[in-house]
């Protein structure tokens, strides 16, 4: 495996009674993208937002280009972003005034022409100061997106960020995507609901059902392995195990 | 096609239906909700106990009508100040929270202090703003001239701003923990400070009880303070030192609790459940 960015180990997250994510170790190297799949309630945005550092875990350790996560939380999300279909900016600022608060966030140099190209990139440019609440909802993924490249992030996470876009800006936005990750060697982390997505888009991806890594490999090795047609049928043999 | 015309016309008994279902749809909140019962006394108490002192002060001191009004809209200015200062920021915290923008801030490079001390900015910048409107109007309409406290008004303004912040610290800490159901503290919070704070009368108007209460708040010192200097034109000192030290207690105290409370929450997962 190539350089490590991320490095998960016996990872355990518990709520109360419910255990969320259940000793998990995994490793993510430099360049990767990588599916996390799995059914609701499997763990998937419990153990990004533990990536990111919004909550803790409860047992385990994290470890983000080479730094321990739990005392190193700012630099290493100086170097990360996240975009989530769930969750929104502020709704009465423009696009570009939005984009420009997270530019100062991430200390981005020469923010404005960095807006520019995350706007265009995006194909958002031409709203660029409209307010952000006369966006559809597909243009607001495609915002909180430009929001996720702006600091050239080595490592992105990404929870189901294509949920709220039509197929037609879902495949654009993919291969959008796909060409940064190219130009910038970015690792990207995402979770979708979209199994064809996950095909086309990761070269690897973990399996997690009640909190637990069920199965790892690329697309093809889990068709294999399962002896199934597709990863959708993978997903719900899983799921119905 | 189906026909309507067999369906039974609708009867008041339909309305009363649809009305109660609306109602039931608020009761059923209740039970659940301690906050929301609290409401419902909250407001009544505070605004009682406010007015039962002021009149208690009028009716202790028939003569002093002269004196009350004198110093009453400079009360009012100051009280304000307070007021505002606690709620930009628990407003500027709220607001990340509505528009579900609270996940995007703290999943980048910003520190939770970081946050606080913008918002405590922000809050300062808008009272300086309203306040000069409002120091304005008073003495055009009403020739009151808030400058009469001369360089006292420096310290009292500053006490009265870092209490806002210490109060609005701890309700953004406490909707933190609570969630939205606690939102109602961005509005009432500082309110509850009002009737021991000796805004409108003096400590002595208050119950034995409820002296020491108001001693322990910094902003009865710049209230006391207002008065004395409005009434005699000078200050004891102790009307100033004193509320610093305790407000510089409190700030303390206060970014204390919220980094608990912000602990918490990572811990918890309400961070992510505000968020979304």
């Amino acid at each position: 495996m190539a350089d490590l960015i991320v490095r998960v180990q016996d990872l355990t997250k518990k709520f109360e009674n419910t255990v969320a994510v259940d000793n998990i170790s995994l490793e993510i190297g430099s360049g990767e993208i990588v599916g996390l799949l799995g059914p609701n309630g499997a763990g998937k945005t419990t153990l990004i937002h533990m990536l990111l550092g919004i909550l803790l875990p409860s047992q385990g350790s994290i470890q983000i280009f080479g730094l321990d996560l739990a005392s190193h939380r700012e630099e290493i999300l100086a170097h990360a972003n996240f975009s989530s279909a769930y969750v929104m900016m502020p709704m009465s600022l423009s696009p570009w005034q939005n984009l420009n608060v997270f530019a100062k966030l991430y200390n981005i140099p020469h923010s404005g022409e960095k807006i520019e190209w995350a706007l265009k990139k995006m194909e958002i440019w031409d709203l660029k100061d409209r307010a952000t609440r006369g966006l559809s909802s597909g243009q607001i993924s495609r915002l909180n997106l430009a929001k996720a490249i702006l600091n050239d992030p080595e490592l992105l996470l990404l929870d189901e960020p294509t949920a709220s876009m039509d197929p037609d800006i879902a495949d654009k936005t993919r291969r959008i995507l796909k060409e940064i990750q190219k130009e910038h060697r970015m690792t990207i982390l995402y979770t979708s609901h979209n199994m064809a997505e996950v095909e086309t888009m990761a070269e690897r991806v973990f399996f997690l059902n009640k909190g637990k890594i069920v199965a790892e490999g690329s697309p093809k090795e889990l068709q294999n392995k399962f002896n199934q047609g597709t990863l959708e049928e993978v997903f719900l043999k899983i799921a119905r195990t | 096609m189906t026909s309507l015309a067999n369906h039974q016309p609708l009867t008041t008994n339909h309305c009363l239906i649809r009305i109660w279902a609306v109602l039931l749809r608020h009761l059923y909140l209740y039970p659940k909700s301690a906050s929301r019962i609290m409401e419902i006394f909250y407001w009544p108490v505070l605004d009682l106990l406010v007015w039962g002192f002021l009149t208690l002060y009028i009716v202790q001191h028939p003569n002093g009508i002269s004196r009350f009004s004198g110093y009453l809209l400079g009360a009012m200015i100051f009280w304000d100040m307070l007021f505002r200062s606690q709620q930009a920021i628990s407003i500027s915290f709220l607001e990340e929270v509505w528009s579900r923008n609270l996940l995007n801030l703290f999943t980048s490079p910003l520190k939770p202090i970081e946050f606080l001390l913008a918002t405590m900015t922000l809050s300062f910048v808008k009272l300086l703003t309203a306040g000069a409107v409002t120091v304005f109007l008073a003495w055009a309409f009403f020739s009151f001239n808030l400058f009469k406290m001369g360089t006292y008004l420096f310290p009292f303004v500053l006490n009265l701003v870092a209490m806002g912040w210490a109060v609005g610290i701890v309700t953004t800490a406490i909707i933190l923990r609570y969630g939205e159901r606690a939102e109602v503290m961005a509005w009432g919070l500082a309110l509850l400070i009002q009737p021991f704070a000796a805004v409108f009368y003096p400590v002595s108007v208050l119950p034995w009880f409820l002296k020491p209460v108001a001693l322990a708040l910094p902003a009865t010192y710049i209230f006391e303070g207002m008065r004395e200097v409005l009434m005699a034109g000078n200050l004891n000192p102790k009307q100033i030192w004193i509320p610093t030290l305790l407000n510089g207690f409190y700030l303390f105290m206060a970014f204390l609790f919220f980094k608990m409370m912000f602990q918490s929450a990572r811990i918890h997962g309400r961070l992510t459940k505000l968020g979304e």
